[in-house]
């Protein structure tokens, strides 16, 4: 599938979607239609291959959700991208349909904070299960000494 | 069949929270390092008779040279001033010449080079290897995440300082130390370690730094 066939593809099924021109093919999408996006990018569009996930912390605005997927065999790369608005920091998982998301999804939980709904063993994947906060935030106080060894 | 796992104490280092902090310690320092009681009352003894103190400076200083002149460092190397440690160890610095010898087992060493960067993760690892090593045993930071965290100082996974877990003897600033810095701070060690006290004691760390 090319990447305009794919852009008019998602314009159809996804009517609130924001899709972009360049590539790699950006959609924004809200919260709701997350884990539709993502099945419909890897059932229709094609892009089989999970490449990341990760999230961006906008102060305001709240938090954004950002995955990227490929679809190796015909050179289409989606970024899927939602807002979760401000104060919010739930999102719905990806791992029922990408097995590759599931670490993703933790390090998210253990940097941000995300709580990923239907996540099968969400927990701190790189930090001690013992860490207060989650560090990437950027509410997130550095330089405040914190027990042990700081 | 092993037994459960004996809980390490908690180790005091961790209450401490900048440099200074320390160093006010490090004036004070108690009697850290573990000795015989008995050895001590026979050593007081033998010293406080009369012509006794020739014998046992003699001894002190025997001993002291012994000690200095055998100081094997456990290889620990976190990060890349671990390179430089290497290659002070390898035969174009050559510490053995020294009397060092890298030696892959804390239980048999005297001298940990904290070399390179800690993490909070890491922090526990390192106590618990400098808790294996045997009495009397010296720590060298080397480089400047060692030493206060150096550049990642600001982030939310390092320790500020190797200090706020292990008592340091010898800092050695680079960003990594060249082998020449390291082996200057290693024959402060040396230096340090030949006022070694007889009960025990640290001396007092070394006024000198070039």
């Amino acid at each position: 599938m090319s990447l305009d066939e794919a852009r008019s593809a998602i314009g159809a099924r996804f009517s609130g979607a924001e899709v972009g021109t360049g590539t790699p093919l950006v959609v924004t999408v809200s919260p709701g239609q997350w884990a539709e996006l993502a099945a419909f990018a890897k059932e229709t569009l094609g892009c089989r291959f999970f490449s990341f996930l990760t999230a961006v912390d906008w102060k305001e605005p709240g938090l954004e959700v950002v995955a990227k997927v490929d679809n190796l065999d015909d050179g289409l790369a989606v970024m899927m991208k939602t807002r979760l608005g401000p104060g919010v920091s739930t999102c719905a998982s990806l791992t029922p349909i990408y097995r590759g998301a599931d670490w993703m999804e933790r390090e998210c939980w253990d940097m941000f904070g995300i709580r990923f709904d239907g996540h099968p063993d969400l927990r701190r994947i790189l930090l001690d299960d013992t860490w207060e906060g989650h560090p990437l935030l950027k509410s997130y106080a550095v330089d405040t000494p914190h027990p042990p060894y700081r | 069949m092993k037994g459960p796992i004996p809980e390490i104490p908690a180790p005091i280092w961790r209450n401490f929270k900048d440099l200074q902090e320390w160093e006010l310690l490090h004036k004070t320092r108690p009697v850290d390092d573990k000795h015989s009681v008995l050895f001590e009352s026979v050593t007081e003894g033998i010293h406080s008779f009369p012509g006794g103190f020739v014998v046992t400076t003699a001894a002190d200083a025997f001993l002291n040279w012994a000690r200095k002149s055998s100081v094997w460092p456990v290889t620990f190397g976190l990060a890349c001033c671990a390179i430089e440690m290497m290659a002070t160890f390898c035969s174009r610095f050559d510490v053995e010449r020294l009397g060092m010898v890298p030696w892959a087992s804390p239980r048999h060493s005297d001298l940990m080079i904290v070399s390179g960067t800690v993490t909070i993760k890491m922090a526990p690892m390192l106590l618990r290897i400098y808790d294996q090593m045997p009495d009397p045993k010296w720590a060298v930071s080397m480089g400047s995440c060692a030493n206060s965290g150096g550049p990642f100082r600001h982030g939310y996974h390092v320790v500020k300082g190797v200090d706020r877990v292990i008592p340091v003897d010898v800092y050695v600033p680079g960003c990594p130390p060249p082998p020449e810095s390291l082996l200057n701070g290693l024959l402060l060690l040396q230096e340090q370690i030949k006022h070694f006290k007889r009960t025990g004691q640290r001396a007092a760390p070394n006024e000198k730094v070039d």
